[in-house]
């Protein structure tokens, strides 16, 4: 117990003097999943707004895949992407093992799922009058899904911070594709919030691992905050 | 302005609509009234291009509206719908009212200036940077009629846009669809179940029953002269009984009861099975020794029973056959009737309604 309590402390002073250390895989752990959850919004959204406007067969089952692969073990979406660009992989060539774009990479694909399938539910729970609304006052395509994004648009940004949250917590992934590298150049560096904490908790330096765990929850708080401050607007 | 052409529409198994045949003129109010389930809804969706009819043909201004894909968007356009359930978008009033006119490429100063006249016309002016969705049903439903009123449609479709809310409410909304259709000369197709609001709204009324039009017309011919038995119980005739023409001449005839004669207005020829529809209010109950309707119907009865309806009571006699009648409660006592009383039940052969029992 003393020792939790000890390494506590040494955390908060990790924290409050910006240990350098601390702050650069902070960082990289938030770039790394903005940017992840800004390619897999990118995709998920049309994707979604397609998927749930559009009727064509097996669109249940399709809907149903989605949603089982909200369960997707972030392993295996590191394995998949480690042989897709492992050096006898397809892309090989692009020798992007071990860096932060294999990591993005993975995580897009992670939270590509989850994201698609709660932009369909946002959209589905659009009132069918406001649907109906729209059509009846002569909305064009384009009109019809602007105004219907607009509606749901407080769901989708909760969806977006499910998606973010998943990105930044995720560590299976980010080990096997990113490799944990702590190299001298912040971008060539692959040492993310998880993988660090991973790393340091299996070194024995637990006051470290305490440290990089609440910035962890705090970012993750912080990101809840800003959803739920939007949405109360 | 709108044909309908047997217009048939089913939902799986269950068919909603058919064979709805009718003509709705430019600049007048149609009500479509009928009780609920009877595709109201369905039929006013289906003119706004928001269902698709499995059969029959709906004629905008001559084009069949369904069969030109490229002109849906115009002729959509063209309309302007009110629902049952107000909606608003997740936005200001000012927004809200505004959408139409923005998928029309309107400028913002026209808009602004539309918007502020729709919201001093539906008696909701200074609302404008109001949330829509903080506004009571009746503030949201005038909201929606507003929106689409903005645009101007030559048609506006109103499907039950009172149906939720309170009488004040309810008085308003009948108040500007009445100042739309007069100032504007909009043409109005409204649904509703409220036989009451089908009369005092509309130029003429269809009675929409088991997906088909049973009877259009004013809505005097309607409530008066009902085609059918079923029309007539819709619109709240009580007394409907069935009985045998055995004399006819000069458009006059007598009626079979049960053996009890009724003399009756009627060109259906003797031996036709009828049904005879005769309004409460055209009944008068007099002392069996006091003076009826002169040169009307008398049938000596006695009262079942007396039972209150708002500042009424209506009065139930057994003659043979069952009639109700509306009496004051002033009326049931300077009669002095109660339950039990013998009475005469007295009428003109003009209030009573024949129609073909067939036709029921």
């Amino acid at each position: 117990m003393y020792e939790i309590i000890e390494g506590f402390l040494e955390a908060v002073e990790l924290i409050i003097t910006l240990d350098p250390d601390v702050m650069a895989i902070s960082a990289r752990s938030v770039i790394i999943s903005f940017a992840a959850t800004i390619f897999a919004t990118m995709i998920a959204v049309p994707l979604g707004a397609a998927i749930n406007f559009g009727t064509f067969r097996g669109k249940k089952s399709l809907i149903n895949l989605i949603q089982t692969l909200y369960a997707l073990p972030t392993v295996i979406v590191g394995l998949l992407i480690f042989l897709l660009i492992s050096r006898v992989g397809p892309f090989g060539f692009m020798r992007l093992l071990f860096t932060p774009t294999a990591m993005i990479i993975a995580q897009t694909v992670l939270v590509l799922p989850i994201m698609t399938g709660l932009t369909i539910s946002a959209l589905s729970g659009v009132d069918p009058v406001i649907r109906d609304t729209l059509h009846s006052l002569g909305a064009t395509r384009l009109q019809f899904l602007v105004n219907i994004m607009k509606e749901a648009r407080f769901a989708i940004l909760a969806t977006v911070a499910v998606g973010f949250g998943r990105a930044i917590s995720e560590v299976g992934a980010a080990i096997l594709v990113g490799g944990n590298i702590m190299a001298s150049s912040f971008m060539s560096s692959t040492r993310v919030l998880t993988t660090a904490i991973s790393l340091e908790t299996s070194m024995g330096n637990i006051p470290k691992s305490i440290a990089l765990g609440i910035i962890l929850l705090v970012i993750a708080l912080g990101v809840n905050l800003i959803i739920t401050t939007i949405q109360h607007r | 302005m709108i044909e309908l052409i047997d217009v048939s529409k089913r939902f799986g198994d269950t068919v909603v609509l058919r064979g709805v045949t009718a003509r709705v003129e430019r600049g007048e109010i149609f009500a479509v009234i009928g009780p609920s389930g009877s595709g109201k809804s369905t039929l006013l969706r289906l003119i706004n291009l928001l269902d698709r009819p499995e059969g029959g043909k709906i004629r905008v201004n001559g084009v069949d509206i369904h069969a030109e894909k490229e002109q849906r968007l115009r002729i959509r356009r063209m309309m302007g719908m009110v629902f049952q359930k107000p909606a608003a978008f997740n936005s200001t009033v000012y927004e809200n009212i505004a959408v139409g006119l923005r998928f029309r490429g309107t400028g913002e100063g026209v808009i602004r200036e539309k918007v502020r006249d729709a919201l001093d016309v539906v008696g909701l002016a200074g609302y404008e940077e109001r949330r829509a969705r903080t506004l009571s049903g009746g503030e949201m439903q005038r909201v929606a009629l507003a929106r689409a009123m903005v645009i101007e449609p030559e048609v506006l479709l109103m499907d039950e846009p009172t149906a939720n809310l309170d009488p004040v409410s309810v008085g308003m909304i009948e108040e500007l669809v009445l100042r739309i259709n007069r100032d504007l000369g909009t043409t109005i197709v409204i649904s509703t179940h409220d036989m009451y609001q089908g009369q005092r709204l509309a130029h003429r009324i269809g009675v929409l029953m088991d997906g088909a039009f049973a009877q259009v017309g004013t809505p005097r011919e309607v409530f008066t002269v009902p085609a059918s038995r079923e029309v007539a119980r819709f619109v709240g005739i009580e007394n409907i009984i069935e009985g045998v023409v055995v004399a006819a001449g000069n458009g006059k005839s007598a009626i079979d009861v049960g053996g009890i004669p009724i003399r009756a207005v009627s060109p259906l020829p003797p031996g036709e099975d009828v049904c005879l529809c005769i309004r409460s209010e055209d009944l008068r109950i007099v002392q069996p020794d006091g003076g009826g309707v002169p040169g009307g119907n008398s049938l000596p009865g006695t009262v079942t029973s007396i039972a209150p309806r708002g500042p009424f009571s209506r009065v139930t006699v057994d003659c043979g056959f069952v009639l109700s009648s509306i009496l004051s409660w002033k009326a049931v006592d300077s009669l002095g009737i109660r339950e039990g009383s013998r009475v005469v039940v007295s009428f003109a052969p003009e209030a009573v309604h024949v129609v073909g029992a067939a036709q029921g």
